[in-house]
């Protein structure tokens, strides 16, 4: 685990990503208690301030303090993206595996049917869910984790592909144990590595995906400290102040870098050879 | 590649639309709108949106009305929109257009800018080109095109004033406006591609330039440059064509935001206000015409793919 930890951090993807995903945690974590000022206070005589020693990334159109308002939105940004992606990986990965250990006919009908879904532009299909169930964040949660689940699926499939001739699979088939049991606890373990690569990247998608949702109006609703609307909200008040749009801007980018950089990093400090 | 292949091949691509068809209709199927009453108005008497509904075929099973709009789509007839009481299909065409027009020029200017930023990275490895170039296809991966599209229009139409921030002209009316339009609408859509499609033909270049044919090639004495494009080139673009049509995916969503950002009247706005509006016939057009235009494409890059590279032979 240190030997693993050691080869990650050697490389500047996996060092970078580690340190920027690190800051997120931190302000997802403790962004409740570091924020200088509260995420929806506002001060009339403050607005549109530009970044100064109290405000350090300076003030919105209603005079709330921005840098308070994105660590309050760290929570609700990454933490969704997280739990969106985690569910997706996690359908597709079980789909995947399932499909693979099925093999034949079954897994030729399971597959095509994902290419087939994977027709459908993600966005667009996490638009159509969302627009079925409504437009809050936590249907906007489960439109990414749906969109998510072929491409994982397929992804897993490959893996499980190749663990499915390992001599442990057959070993479970000899004893005759089932199959939930062959899945689960032999196959899907040893499919997790590349997984949580493909799934760390992901993030970075899902966050851009949910900012998107809510750009579009139809993910988190105002006065929600969600980093996409935000953005959204910035627009109309462009030629006020700049500020108020970059910040947010720069937090999506900046995460999606993050989780991109580490995942990369992750790849390849598993796959030593490369 | 054999008939059997491109035969099994066609019959994927019925059947993905099949499917989609089958997923798309289901979802606008359980979305809560009532087709009668959207046509009709909150204040129709019962008697005439029963009436509408028997008319409409909204009383039938699920599967009937499924086949019932399946054929219709089969012939072209995308059914009326609830919203304009108008055939969806010839508006959705004349979107699809305009949407093509964004998307090729995406395209185009993604394997412009693309193809020659991974050579020059793979062949300078390491170098200063290298990590110029990584650094810009991480940026380029991170921004969400919402987030490129506001930043372009703040700094280049709003702040410097070098293009319009918004709206659309038909190329066959005013080439010049329409290009000027069009400007930063293609940038936006092609960041996300330029900086993914550089980044696989520098990994994929750098793969081939250590095979053994192109050591060979190397120690026969050819030209390094002979080598490079030749050899290395070659057989590292093959990959790339595959890439490229996965990645149509992202620019069909891509196109999407930059439509409702950018005002262009292509199909991406028409299906968002389709969306908003719970326009059924347009949302089940829409997602039918734009899964369509993916699986064609990808349909053509396997049959380019096989095509050009005849080591494969496809049963």
């Amino acid at each position: 685990m240190t030997d693993f930890l050691g080869r990650l951090l050697r490389t500047p993807q996996g060092f970078l990503g580690c340190l920027i995903v690190g800051l997120i945690f931190v302000a997802v974590l403790g962004g409740h208690w570091l924020t200088p000022f509260g995420p929806e206070d506002m001060q009339a005589l403050a607005r549109y301030k530009a970044p100064s020693a109290e405000h350090w990334l300076g003030t919105d159109q209603y005079g709330r303090d921005i840098l308070s308002r994105l660590l309050d939105g760290a929570r609700s940004t990454v933490v969704m993206a997280v739990a969106a992606t985690v569910i997706g990986t996690l359908g597709g990965a079980i789909l995947g595996t399932g499909s693979a250990y099925l093999g034949g006919r079954a897994d030729e009908f399971i597959m095509r049917t994902v290419d087939a879904v994977m027709a459908i532009p993600s966005l667009l299909l996490a638009l159509l869910v969302v627009s079925l169930l409504g437009s809050n964040s936590a249907n906007a949660l489960l439109a990414i984790a749906i969109a998510f689940m072929p491409s994982m699926a397929r992804i897993s499939r490959s893996v499980a592909l190749t663990v499915r001739k390992q001599e442990y699979v057959s070993a479970a088939i000899a004893r005759g144990e089932g199959s939930g049991y062959i899945v689960l606890r032999e196959m899907l373990p040893n499919v997790i590595a590349p997984i949580v690569v493909e799934m760390t990247i992901r993030v970075s998608f899902a966050v851009m995906l949910f900012a998107t949702l809510s750009f579009l109006g139809l993910g988190a609703q105002p006065p929600a400290t969600d980093w996409g609307l935000m953005v959204s909200e910035a627009r109309q008040y462009l030629h006020r102040s700049y500020w108020i749009l970059l910040w947010p801007s720069a937090a999506i980018a900046l995460t999606a870098i993050g989780f991109n950089l580490l995942g990369d990093g992750l790849r390849d400090a598993l796959n030593p050879r490369t | 590649m054999s008939a059997s292949y491109i035969l099994k091949r066609v019959a994927l691509t019925f059947y993905t639309l099949f499917v989609v068809s089958v997923l798309v209709f289901g979802i606008t199927q359980i979305l809560p709108a009532d087709a009668a009453v959207m046509m009709l108005g909150e204040n129709a008497t019962p008697e005439a949106l029963e009436a509408l509904r028997q008319q409409m075929g909204l009383n039938d099973p699920v599967w009937l009305q499924y086949l019932h709009w399946a054929g219709g789509v089969i012939r072209w007839d995308f059914g009326i929109s609830m919203r304009t009481g108008q055939p969806v299909g010839p508006a959705l065409f004349s979107a699809l257009g305009t949407s093509l027009t964004l998307a090729v020029l995406a395209l185009a200017l993604m394997l412009v800018l693309a193809v020659p930023m991974g050579i020059i990275a793979a062949v300078r490895r390491g170098k200063l080109a290298d990590l110029a170039v990584g650094f810009l296809s991480y940026v380029g991966v991170s921004l969400p095109e919402f987030v490129t599209a506001t930043l372009a229009v703040l700094l280049i139409a709003d702040f410097w004033g070098w293009l319009p921030p918004a709206g659309y002209i038909p190329l066959t009316q005013d080439f010049v406006g329409g290009i000027e339009r069009l400007i930063l609408p293609v940038t936006v859509v092609s960041v996300m591609m330029i900086a993914h499609v550089s980044r696989m033909v520098r990994s994929e270049l750098v793969d081939v330039m250590h095979t053994d044919y192109v050591r060979a090639a190397r120690l026969k004495g050819l030209h390094p440059r002979r080598v490079l494009f030749r050899h290395g080139l070659r057989n590292a673009l093959l990959p790339t064509i595959t890439i490229v049509a996965l990645d149509v995916g992202y620019l069909l969503g891509g196109v999407i935001v930059v439509e409702e950002i950018f005002s262009i009247p292509g199909i991406g706005r028409s299906l968002m206000s389709a969306i908003q509006a719970r326009d059924l016939p347009v949302i089940q057009a829409g997602v039918m015409i734009m899964a369509a235009t993916y699986s064609i494409v990808n349909f053509a890059a396997d049959l380019m793919y096989a095509w050009l590279d005849k080591r494969i032979q496809y049963d």
